[in-house]
């Protein structure tokens, strides 16, 4: 008859106490956020304050602490999804080659003669030799530079390919090689917009890979949009190059081992560089902003020790020249060099605010971005917005919920009763789950759980009109309701699982909003199954134990 | 006494009507995607590309002023529409301003929306922009894509589903009230100009997901009838399967109907498009089971052979009976 095994009974109950216990911080978001931050910023080796303490106190270790993360819509915040430019690296990885070839090609200067590189187009490095009859040769030579590419894709691949015209031997990446590169490009964009997002102390930023060139940046609590682009769009690359000529025209022809860049203050300069720098910032180790000697805002940076090296033999061969810091593809600053700096730090002067030294310390410590991003879609949502939408959700899901349990309790009666304390456990173990996860709740979602809360009951509806039908026929209550679960097993199953391969799908397929409603969907699914299945006749079978009722009335 | 939506025992003659629901079915339709190719869709920026600006303000929103500030900007075409909505307290003036994609700009620059601010905040010094959200033509593209690659597997996951669980008349039955479900959903979204956009999406795919749940209910006592009455003709039982349930039927719908009414009135005006669209759905979906998912399988008739242990359904039709 209608029997429930012990540890069957206790299992359930078990799932049920875990489920409120998860969710419970949610009822106290504030203190527990605090807390949270707070460990946050012990384990990251923060001295402990009594700010600190404090917040730690405002609930209590042993308690799970876990919190449904609130989306952008909810909390306020920027958006942005960039689209990373591979090909920018393409040019950089050639003119990495460029010295090989050149040492290479001077090899064999009795074949090909005087070499020489040509403008191109980024993706490409033109040389010139001045004997077309040795093109063979030096193609040849080139050719034996080529580097096998380690990777899983690229077996078997040269990472360069070599083509020969005329006077012309061009060289460029091979297919294989700018997957590569490609992969790597967006690799190091990852972790460098990471890097800057945290240094500017944000919280629960989400940084995720999109395709094969797209990052999705979502930094909850910043002002806008417009404020997190200027952090992670600028490239931060730092170089510094030898002056050639500090003033030339804006429109100076250049060979390939020069370069015109403008002056950052004032655009009607143009100084002419090598192009090669002495040293990149990629040997930088430390920046930090701070005031040079007349008081003004200045950016102070230390080297490595190669960098620190490579700097101090330039600057002590070349006193009185001057030198350029660059900044993508701007000159921040051109001094003279006064004297040898071996100690491995300096310091770069501008026409800097205090905020500007700021960002640009954050930007150099984190590194440079391999590639220029160009952002395709942004999005700021303001916090008042947020917060009103989720008052405005509290406020329906409370109504929805005190509707469904008036209506359920008046068509069921007890039975209602009991479909209503399962409805109570089934959004309790929403966000329970959600909390365990690391779930965001997003608008839509807030709508997934009202939607569930009045699908939920569906499955307690159909057991329930199964055990009235099975009522008229069956012999005795226990047997009704146990032919009433029974046999609406499988209607449950398949309108379930119909519902749930939609969630999924939206989970696949959507992004940002969507998929947070996919996943309170999906979670509102399962939950009311094992509500409606476990939960409602756990509670009807221990009360049908006390009561025996010779007769029920559903 | 116990609220009873239906009474005990029915036995209304449901397939009476076919021909003139499927009729009507089948009008509503044409209807809605005449309309649907007349008036077309109000898309939003999701697939269009642009920016919206939400602005607020204590003062009232003046449509004519904020459009004359906005004049000299040569934005192309800006639309400007104020939102009402019951829960905004007295002195809450929000109003919603739409600039297209901008020629050749990815997605639209820094300059252009300060630019919007700015002109707006000259017509009125206490407007505040709580939301300003701006999708480049690329992605919108891209979304148009995925939208309707997310709908189609959706179609498809069913499809072979009720396939493996009952029999193909079955699948055909349960698209074609997807089908119908789906095409006016987008009949009303162009008839009233909802705005379309990434929510309606999921909200037409929950519809879907609602859609099959009621129908695969009824379809599964059909099964389950079909098994008991083996000689019964399908109209019968079809009448028989829908009157048993009837009950549960409608107070699923109803109970989902109350808690979305809630989220309809008191949701805020952010995700009403979204809510109405699920509204609106689990009306269609409720009727769609009954008029036009067992009308379909009526037509295509099932297999009956009295000989076989099972009538009804595949041999994975039991796995869990």
């Amino acid at each position: 008859m209608l029997q429930i095994a012990l540890w069957k009974r206790l299992s359930i109950l078990l799932v049920c106490v875990i489920g409120l216990a998860l969710a419970a911080p949610n009822l106290f978001y504030g203190p527990v956020e605090r807390h949270n931050d707070a460990a946050d910023a012990l384990e990251r080796g923060a001295i402990s304050t009594p700010e600190i303490e404090a917040a730690l106190a405002e609930w209590p270790d042993a308690l799970p602490s876990g919190l449904v993360n609130l989306g952008l819509d909810l909390r306020g915040g920027a958006h942005l999804l960039a689209e990373v430019q591979l090909q920018d690296v393409y040019e950089g990885r050639l003119d990495g080659y460029w010295p090989d070839v050149r040492d290479t090609l001077r090899g064999v200067r009795e074949q090909v003669g005087t070499i020489r590189r040509q403008d191109s187009p980024p993706d490409e490095l033109r040389i010139r030799i001045s004997r077309p009859e040795g093109l063979q040769v030096a193609v040849d030579a080139v050719r034996d530079l080529a580097q096998p590419i380690v990777s899983l894709t690229g077996v078997g691949e040269q990472d360069i390919d070599v083509a020969g015209a005329g006077d012309i031997v061009t060289v460029t990446l091979s297919d294989a090689e700018k997957a590569a590169t490609d992969d790597r490009t967006l690799q190091q964009s990852l972790e460098i917009i990471r890097r800057r997002v945290d240094e500017a102390g944000t919280r629960e930023p989400t940084i995720q890979r999109q395709g094969a060139d797209r990052i999705l940046i979502q930094v909850p609590g910043i002002g806008s949009a417009q404020e997190l682009k200027e952090l992670i769009g600028t490239t931060a690359k730092l170089t510094f190059h030898p002056v050639i000529s500090r003033s030339v025209a804006a429109d100076t022809r250049t060979d390939g081992d020069q370069i015109a860049l403008p002056d950052m203050d004032d655009a009607s300069r143009t100084l002419l560089l090598e192009r090669s720098p002495v040293v990149t910032g990629d040997d930088l180790v430390d920046s930090q902003p701070g005031f040079d000697q007349n008081g003004r805002p200045a950016v102070t940076f230390r080297f490595n020790p190669s960098g620190a090296r490579k700097f101090g033999e330039y600057t002590s061969a070349n006193i009185g020249a001057p030198f350029a810091i660059v900044l993508d593809d701007e000159v921040v600053t051109d001094p003279t060099i006064q004297s040898a700096i071996t100690g491995g730090s300096g310091q770069i002067t501008g026409n800097f605010t205090v905020e500007e030294a700021n960002r640009l310390s954050i930007l150099l410590r984190a590194g440079a971005l391999p590639a220029e991003m160009t952002f395709l879609e942004e999005r700021t949502i303001g916090p008042e917005l947020g917060q009103d939408s989720i008052d405005a959700g509290q406020v329906a899901s409370l109504v929805a919920m005190a509707a469904v349990v008036v209506f359920m309790i008046a068509s069921y009666g007890l039975f209602g009763a009991f479909a209503t304390v399962a409805l109570g456990i089934n959004v309790a173990l929403i966000f329970g789950i959600l909390s365990l996860i690391g779930g965001t709740l997003t608008l839509p979602g807030i709508a997934g759980i009202v939607l569930t809360i009045g699908m939920a009951v569906d499955a307690n509806v159909l057991v329930f009109e199964r055990i009235r039908e099975e009522l008229k026929t069956a012999r005795g209550p226990a047997r009704a309701i146990e032919l009433g679960y029974e046999r609406a097993l499988s209607a449950i199953i398949d309108a379930n699982i119909t519902t749930f391969i939609i969630a999924v799908i939206l989970f696949t397929l959507g992004s940002g909003p969507v998929r947070g409603f996919a996943v309170t969907l999906g979670i509102g699914i399962l939950t009311s199954v094992f509500t409606a299945i476990f939960v409602t006749r756990l509670l009807i079978v221990i009360w049908f134990e006390r009561r025996r009722p010779k007769t029920i009335e559903v | 006494m116990r609220l009873r939506l239906v009474p005990q025992d029915t036995n209304w003659d449901f397939m009476r009507y076919r021909k003139f629901t499927f009729g009507a079915s089948v009008v509503a339709m044409v209807g809605a995607i005449a309309i649907w190719l007349i008036v077309g869709l109000n898309f939003g920026i999701d697939f269009l590309g642009g920016t919206t600006i939400r602005t607020e303000s204590t003062a009232s929103v003046d449509v004519a002023a904020y459009r004359a500030a906005l004049e000299p900007l040569g934005l192309g075409d800006v639309t400007i529409t104020e939102v009402f909505d019951p829960t905004f307290e007295a002195g809450r003036n929000v109003a919603q301003v739409r600039i297209q994609a901008q020629e050749g700009a990815e997605s639209v620059t820094p300059e252009v929306i300060a630019g919007v601010e700015a002109a707006l905040q000259t017509v009125d010094p206490s407007i505040t922009f709580p939301s300003v959200e701006s999708v480049g033509p690329k992605v919108s593209g891209e979304l148009i894509t995925t939208a309707l690659l997310a709908v189609g597997a959706s179609l498809v996951a069913i499809l072979f589903y009720i396939w493996l669980r009952f029999e193909w008349q079955f699948s055909v039955g349960a698209i074609a009230a997807l089908v119908h479900d789906v095409v006016l959903t987008i009949g009303v979204f162009s008839l009233l100009q909802i705005r379309f956009d990434l929510a309606t999406i999921a909200a037409i795919l929950t519809i879907i997901g609602y859609s099959i749940n009621d129908t695969v209910v009824i379809f599964d006592r059909l099964r389950e009838n079909l098994i008991k009455f083996k000689k019964t003709p399908l109209i019968d039982i079809m009448n028989k399967s829908v009157n048993e349930t009837l009950s549960r039927t409608l107070m699923t719908s109803g109970t989902t109907l109350l808690a979305l009414v809630a989220l309809l009135v008191l949701g805020g005006d952010v995700i009403r498009g979204f809510v109405f669209a699920i509204f609106w759905g689990v009306i269609v979906g409720t009727y769609s089971s009954v008029y036009v998912a067992k009308n379909v399988v009526l037509m295509l008739g099932v297999d009956r052979d009295p000989k076989k242990p099972s009538d009804a359904g595949t041999q994975f039709a039991n796995i869990d009976a």
